[in-house]
Parts: C-alpha cells; structure tokens; sequence
C-alpha cells in the first residue's frame, strides 16, 4: 500500500489507490482489522479525489524560448499569448 | 466524303451525341478564369472559363450552386468539374458544372493522395502503431496557436470536464510555410519536457485545404508518429482530414473533440468515486456482521468445552438428581406411610384394645396392676383401675360383694 499521506497526493494518484482498495475490499479474505484500515484509508481517498475535483483550477502554462536554446514554462491566459 | 446532305437538326444531333458518349468529356476538371458570370433570374448561373487560347461557356444549375463553397466570381481563376453537353438552339457546347473549386486545389489534392499513399505504404499509419491514450492525464501537452479559437475551446474543455490536469501549451503558428518547422518543434519540445508529459494534442480550428496544409506536411506526420507520447489530432471540422490525422495516435472530428477524447469527465468520476464508498461501506457492513457471527461461534464453542459451563452443568446435574431423589424419596415416604397406616389399622383392629371399644373394660389391680379377670382376685375395698376405650377411671370393689355371671364357668 503507498504510505505518501493522503493530502500530498495528486488527483490521479489519489484515484488509482482508490480503486485499488475497493479491489482488494472486494476480494475478500482478510482479516477484519485489515478491513477496517483498508475501509478507512478508502474513504479518505475518496474524501480527497472529491476536494481535488471541487477545488481545481485549470493551470495552464506556456512554452517560452530561453536564451540557451531551451524552454521555460509561464503561465498562459487566452488575453495574453506570447506569439512564437 | 459521303453526298448526303444533312440538315442543321441532324447534324447538331450527331455532334451532340459524338460529345454526350465520349468518356472524357462526361467527367472532367478544367480549369480557367471566370469571365461574364451572370446569375438568371431562376437562380442558374452562366460564366465563361477562359484561358489564353480559347473560351468555354459553362452553366451551373440552382441546385448545384446550391452546394457550393465558392460560386463562380469575375476574374478568379478556377477548376471546375463537370460534362458538355450541347445547347442546340444556339448550336453551342458547353460545360454544365457540378463542381467549382479554387484553381490550383487540385493540384494539392494530388499530392496530398501522393503523400499519403507513401507513408501509408511505409507503415507510419498502422492500427498496430497507434497507442491507446492515457485515461487519467496528469499533464497534456497542447501544439496549436495560442491565438483564435482552438485554444480558447480546448481549454473550456478541460477546465469543465477534467480541470485537476495541468497544460502545457507549445504555441505555434497552424498555416504558411512556416509552419510546418514550428509544429514539428513544438512537438519534440514537449515530448522532452522535464516534467512527463502524458498525451499531445495537435489542433487547429477550420479552414480551406489551403488553409490546413500544414498539417498535409510530411515533415509533421514524421513528428507525430515520432512522438515518444501519444498524439491526439484535432484539425479543422469534422469532415475533415490530413495526414496528421492519419498519423496521430486518435484522431478526432474537431479541436472540441480532441480535448474530450484526452480527458475523462469529471462528473462520471464523481459517479464513479461515490460508487465505489458505497461499496466499501457494504463490504465492511458484511465484514463486521460476519466478525460479529464468527466472535459468537468462538463464544459459543468456548463455552461447550468451558471449566465454568463444566461447572454449571455438573452443578444443573446434581439439582437434577437432588430434584429426582427428593421426589424418590418422598414417593417412599409416601407409600411407607401409607403401609405404616395400614399396619396401624390392622394392629388397631387386632389390638386388644379395640375390643374396648365395644363397651368391654379392662380391670386391673391398682397395687399390681394384674388384670383382673376373676372376681376372686378381687375382694371389697381393693383399688383397682378400670381401663375402658378413651381412657379409664380408678374404683374401689364395693363391699356388695362378687357375684358370679351365671353364663361363666367360673
């Protein structure tokens, strides 16, 4: 079971270990103590992946060339585009 | 040369029929400059197409202007597509169009079909290359302009269905000659983006053939079926396609589309995510109400083989055997009491004593307490007791003296 605590997680971190404990809730032999950290850590889980969707704000960022050749990231808003 | 002589009717019907059977000239392009375009009242159009070295009068009926995107204008160079026929009473052929397109169209489509046709033969369009795109995007790389319409849709997309993603746009231009070297930039600078990169879009909004040729490029489709991630393609409207298209990883109708194929819907995850609590809420209901059967059969077991239940079991014996010889022993009582009735009524009527009861009376001696049963053993004046059924009394003999019964032997 990944042990990063719940409220560092990303969206689709949160989600996948989600399904992954209603998996293994269903499969069904463990014992009961193990069912019931599992069930709690589910909840959470859910509790989390519902906050995530709830509180996300599109971060959009664009590509800008840097003098080096490379790329940095700024952040893009349809009023202000960098044209290429 | 024959000598028949033919009338101006038959022989416009000959040259009319020489035309109308004549493969080539019932499906063909031409292309030439519009000259004399007029509109009938009835809606037909008549133009002519020209070129340096002659004219060619063309009608093109309402219902297939209908259709078109262009319409034949004065001065614009043209294709048009069509069939002659001949209009007899003018004694005049012409072209009767079906289909009118920009000049040098044509051209591009050709190569377009040439295009495709080698990379397809290469493979670079093959089911078994293309790779199924990810359901869950942590982050989506965007190749389009950061300017018109596109973008302003994709991110309206993402932002309502699926707005925990993070975007990365690589801005480019989407038409002219150079194009083509940015797009390609733009997708390489994604796919070596530090931070991973899970699908490409690769979108454009509508326009002409001319318009979307970028994406016709070679240099572009090598790029996209280069890509390490995997592309979705979103270019023009819905009928159309470019090699891009071809190439990507999914294609889809419009930039709208594409955004939608890339992420889920954040609504049916909801669904999904409230789904899956009631679930584990059923399991752990089930999970402890069997932990609660299973605790009481533990219980139940312990209990069978249990020092205190041995207890309360030796101890519910010795209360039922102290109960059954209580009532044995009772039972005994009873039925010797009921022989100890019998034999005190037996000995009562045998008893000497009984015979009291019919009016006899024992008599005994106060001094010796002889019973007395002759008169002779008694004389005036003794003390004796008289003994009779509830008791007795003392009396003296009087001095009146014995008598004998007369019925005695005495």
């Amino acid at each position: 079971m990944n042990q990063t605590p719940i409220e560092e997680m990303d969206f689709e971190t949160a989600f996948a270990e989600l399904e992954a404990t209603v998996r293994q809730l269903e499969a069904g032999d463990l014992p009961l103590e193990k069912s019931l950290a599992l069930f709690e850590r589910g909840i959470a889980l859910a509790r989390a992946c519902e906050n995530l969707l709830d509180r996300a704000d599109l971060r959009v960022r664009q590509l800008v060339p840097t003098a080096n050749g490379g790329y940095e990231a700024k952040p893009f808003s349809v009023d202000t585009p960098d044209m290429p | 040369m024959s000598d028949r002589v033919y009338s101006v009717t038959e022989i416009t019907a000959y040259v009319k029929s020489l035309i109308q059977t004549d493969v080539l000239l019932q499906d063909l392009w031409v292309s030439g400059e519009i000259s004399n375009s007029t509109r009938s009242a009835a809606g037909h159009y008549y133009f002519t197409l020209k070129d340096a070295g002659a004219t060619l009068s063309c009608v093109m009926w309402r219902g297939v202007a209908a259709y078109q995107t262009t319409l034949p204008t004065n001065g614009q160079a043209v294709e048009v597509r069509g069939s002659f026929s001949v209009y007899e009473p003018r004694g005049q052929y012409q072209l009767v169009a079906q289909e009118i397109r920009p000049a040098g169209v044509g051209r591009l489509y050709q190569e377009f079909e040439a295009l495709k046709a080698r990379l397809s033969a290469e493979g670079l369009f093959a089911e078994e290359r293309k790779r199924p795109l990810p359901s869950r995007p942590r982050r989506i790389g965007l190749v389009t302009s950061p300017t018109g319409a596109a973008v302003q849709d994709i991110l309206r997309v993402l932002r309502h269905r699926y707005p925990v993603v993070d975007v990365i746009l690589a801005p480019t231009l989407v038409q002219g000659v150079e194009a083509p070297p940015q797009i390609v930039a733009a997708i390489r600078a994604l796919n070596e983006w530090p931070q991973p990169v899970d699908t490409l879009i690769v979108a454009r909004g509508g326009g002409s053939l001319e318009e979307l040729w970028a994406f016709n490029d070679e240099r572009v489709a090598r790029a996209i079926a280069a890509s390490r991630i995997p592309v979705i393609s979103g270019v023009g409207h819905e009928t159309d396609f470019t090699i891009a298209d071809f190439a990507a990883d999914y294609r889809a109708p419009t930039p709208t589309g594409a955004a939608m194929a890339a992420v889920p819907d954040a609504r049916e995850l909801r669904a999904q995510i409230r789904d899956w609590t009631t679930a584990m809420a059923i399991q752990m209901r089930t999970r402890v109400a069997q932990g609660r059967a299973d605790v009481q059969a533990e219980v139940r077991a312990l209990q069978r083989v249990s020092p205190l239940e041995k207890i309360a079991r030796a101890r519910q014996q010795t209360d039922d055997l102290t109960r059954v010889a209580a009532s044995i022993l009772q039972h005994r009582l009873a039925l010797w009491r009921e022989r100890v009735s019998a034999y005190r009524a037996q000995l009562h009527s045998l008893s000497p004593l009984a015979v009291l009861e019919r009016g006899y009376a024992v008599v005994q001696r106060e001094d010796t307490g002889a019973v007395v049963r002759r008169s002779a053993e008694v004389a005036a004046g003794d003390a004796i007791r008289v003994r009779v059924a509830d008791g007795g009394f003392r009396a003296t003999v009087s001095p009146d003296g014995r008598d004998a019964d007369p019925d005695s032997p005495g």
